[in-house]
């Protein structure tokens, strides 16, 4: 079986959701099929300049063929298209010189793709919200799986997301959450759609007294690996810990591992460590007593599962109805919305011995019942041997709606993208 | 904290969340969101309620607003009359209007124009005189309006005010009630077990038989009432004096000094120093309902402290991680009562 996979950038220096997520994908398939990367040159998210040179290249024993991009990003242009198709009243042709807008726009990989339609059986395309997707689905529609890596943000209310959602042959689903979002967009029941997620190399001994001798830290601390961002909610989770510390254990430190991008507040119980790599990320997970998810927003948190395969309780923010619902589905984490809730499960997780050991336990059968390589790659050998099954029967495939004609799509008649991601249902699934 | 007790089956996220919520409604009665602590922080609650802030003058100055003179309000008011209407600085003007006066009374009557006018001018005299009666009142009304919405603001702060004590108060009057309640029981309950017995010397003293609780009792400890009198527990007592041979004195007397070491260690849950004591320093036995001295730890009047205090799940043993259940973990039982 020949399968190639669709994602914006790549690189093992790349460490971005999606674009991990696609290279674990890609490495893992490798083992099963013949697996090809179809990829930009960029490597910057923000401008999508070409950055690595086109043509072939092995990574990590996976061959990747890279496009030039048409044009780098203009913030300018990209922001004021935002603006309309998220805030206004809007046309098709809108979304799709938004779509062109926030790029990487590539021709040559869409016309790659185009030409090489038979060469492969099937085509993993990662992220719905780029124009590879789009454009990529719509020229390949019988052979086209998306991984949608959907979160709650306004792309998901635009016109073009539920063609997308039903235009594809399989839907890959990180979480509960996102397949009930993206059902409810789009109502595509009718496509296969399977909860699958991503799973994570896990070292087999991390060294918890390496961490703490490493970088100094004694006592107990709770531990938030990533981006130090106020979208990430750190702003609230600094305050929350700062208001809290008088109720909180003593000696209770909380330590970040991640960039800072927002001012840390400078206290004697909170450590900025800085970015570090996977073994110390590992060792510190295994020092830790719990870990911390202040964000708002994830479509499946891969530091909470790697937390919970080192048997490490998460205490989530509950206002991220995914990281709510890992929480209740794993029996392995709290949750908080204020402070006082805060305060107390970290309480709870930090000072309940018997709590903390069952929340271990459950996380770490949590992780290897659904978040095991050998798990991840069997549902997706099992999606793909389904479709084979299909495409052996003759099952008609219905592909992407087709395109409004030259007035339709002028039409200003789609509502602004807040407006319809308002109207989505929140919060976990929990059944 | 005392320890959540779960199997790692039985873990409900959900239920634990529940509980956590409760607990924390409980504690501080309403559960305020962000939004609505962000809503009150907004509108600076804190400087209102700041009796410091209250105007003690108000009601002076509520005087002093009725009392003020306003600026004086002059319109202008011209006295109408036939000079008025033909005179002029100019005499030759002057002269000529009077010429022509006849043959201006040939098209219409001026007289009447200028009686009228005339009159009205003295309304508009008279208006002018409401005018400023009624802006003066109007400007009185303003300042007043402001230092009466300052009065009722505050006196709504302040009723807030009064109305949170009142509740503190209220909850602490129950606590306070329930506390002694709890110290009734108990004095009851120990006043009917407690046995005095002036001539007896430790070592002929009967070993007393330690009723170990539960160990689920102990991990959660749960309110429960008072014991009623024991009236067995006299009787009881002899009876175990008989079955304990006294050739196990020696072996007896160094238990129950370990035991009184150990008591004086604790000095007891909610007991004061001297309890516990005859008034000739002889050890008192307190026993149980059923007859066996109580444990210091076994002591139903301990389980009904550990009840009462609603917040023991989470508040003791905090600072160490080991909560009080692993002190009583280590009451070992004493050898003599297996």
């Amino acid at each position: 079986m020949k399968l190639a996979v669709v994602v914006q950038r790549y690189g093992a220096d790349i460490n971005g959701g999606a674009e991990l997520h696609a290279r674990y994908v890609a490495e893992h398939l490798s083992q099963h099929a013949e697996v090809h990367v179809l990829t930009t040159c960029a490597r910057d998210y923000v401008t999508w300049r070409d950055d690595y040179p086109p043509g072939m290249e092995m990574v990590n024993g996976v061959p990747v063929r890279r496009f030039r991009v048409d044009h780098p990003r203009d913030p300018h242009v990209f922001g004021r298209w935002s603006d309309r198709v998220f805030n206004h009243t809007h046309s098709h042709l809108d979304e799709l010189r938004w779509l062109d807008a926030e790029g990487p726009k590539s021709t040559p990989l869409l016309r790659h793709l185009r030409s090489a339609n038979a060469a492969y059986d099937y085509v993993f395309f990662f992220s719905y919200r780029y124009y590879h997707s789009y454009h990529g689905t719509k020229a390949l529609p019988s052979r086209a799986i998306l991984v949608p890596t959907a979160e709650r943000d306004e792309a998901i209310g635009l016109g073009l997301s539920p063609r997308i959602f039903r235009g594809v042959r399989a839907v890959m689903y990180n979480s509960p959450e996102e397949k009930r979002l993206i059902q409810t967009v789009s109502g595509n029941h009718a496509v296969p759609g399977v909860v699958v997620g991503i799973g994570s190399e896990i070292p087999s001994r991390p060294q918890a007294e390496r961490f703490r001798q490493k970088y100094g830290i004694t006592g107990r601390f709770a531990l938030y690996v990533g981006r130090i961002d106020q979208n990430k909610g750190c702003k609230e989770l600094f305050s929350f810990f700062l208001n809290g510390l008088p109720a909180l254990p003593k000696g209770l430190q909380l330590v970040l591992i991640g960039k800072e991008v927002l001012p840390i507040p400078d206290h004697p119980r909170i450590r900025h460590l800085g970015f570090l790599g996977d073994q110390d990320k590992f060792d510190a997970l295994a020092a830790a007593d719990l870990l911390v998810m202040p964000s708002y927003y994830e479509s499946l948190s891969m530091v909470a599962l790697e937390a919970w395969a080192i048997g490490k309780p998460v205490l989530a923010n509950g206002k991220c109805e995914v990281l709510r619902g890992q929480c209740v589905r794993s029996q392995a984490g709290l949750y908080y919305e204020t402070q006082a809730e805060f305060t107390e499960t970290l309480r709870a997780i930090s000072e309940s011995r018997g709590l903390n050991a069952a929340f271990s336990e459950n996380g770490r059968r949590f992780f290897h019942q659904h978040y095991a390589w050998p798990v991840i790659e069997q549902k997706y050998l099992d999606v793909l041997s389904q479709l084979k099954e299909d495409d052996a029967r003759g099952a008609s495939v219905p592909g992407m709606d087709p395109e409004p004609g030259w007035f339709a799509k002028r039409r200003k008649e789609l509502r602004p993208a807040n407006d319809v991601l308002a109207e989505l249902p929140f919060g976990p699934v929990l059944n | 904290m005392a320890d959540f007790n779960i199997r790692t089956d039985a873990v409900d996220v959900e239920q634990i969340m529940r509980q956590i919520r409760a607990r924390i409604e409980s504690k501080r009665g309403v559960d305020y969101t962000e939004e609505q602590i962000q809503e009150l922080a907004s509108v600076k609650l804190e400087r209102f309620l700041d009796p410091k802030g209250v105007r003690s003058d108000l009601v002076e100055q509520f005087r002093r607003a009725r009392d003020r003179k306003l600026d004086p309000f002059q319109p202008e008011q011209y006295a109408f009359d036939a000079n008025l209407m033909y005179g002029s600085h100019r005499a030759l003007i002057r002269f000529f209007r009077k010429l022509l006066n006849p043959i201006l009374k040939l098209f219409f009557n001026p007289n009447t124009l200028i009686q009228v006018l005339d009159k009205q001018t003295k309304i508009n005299a008279l208006y002018e005189q409401q005018f400023y009666l009624l802006r003066e009142k109007s400007q009185q009304r303003d300042e007043v309006d402001v230092l009466y919405y300052e009065l009722v603001h505050n006196l709504v702060l302040e009723l807030t005010r009064v109305g949170i004590e009142s509740r503190n108060l209220k909850m602490r009057l129950e606590s306070l009630s329930s506390r002694m309640d709890f110290d009734e029981r108990r004095a009851r309950a120990l006043e009917n077990v407690v046995q005095y017995r002036p001539g007896t010397g430790p070592s002929r003293e009967p070993q007393p038989v330690r009723a170990r609780p539960p160990q689920e009792e102990r991990q959660h400890p749960q309110p429960r009432p008072a014991p009623p009198p024991a009236p067995e527990a006299a009787e009881a007592q002899p009876v175990e004096s008989e079955a304990n041979p006294s050739d196990s004195a020696t072996e007896s007397t160094t238990a129950r000094r370990r035991r009184r070491r150990r008591r004086g260690r604790r000095g007891g849950r909610g007991r004061t120093p001297g309890e516990g004591m005859a008034a000739d320093g002889t050890p008192q036995e307190v026993a149980t309902p059923d007859g066996s001295p109580t444990p210091p730890h076994g002591d139903p009047t301990a389980d009904v402290a550990l009840g009462e205090g609603a917040d023991n799940d989470f508040d003791e043993g905090s600072d160490d991680g080991a909560g009080s259940d692993r002190d009583d973990s280590g009451d070992e039982p004493d050898p003599s009562a297996q």
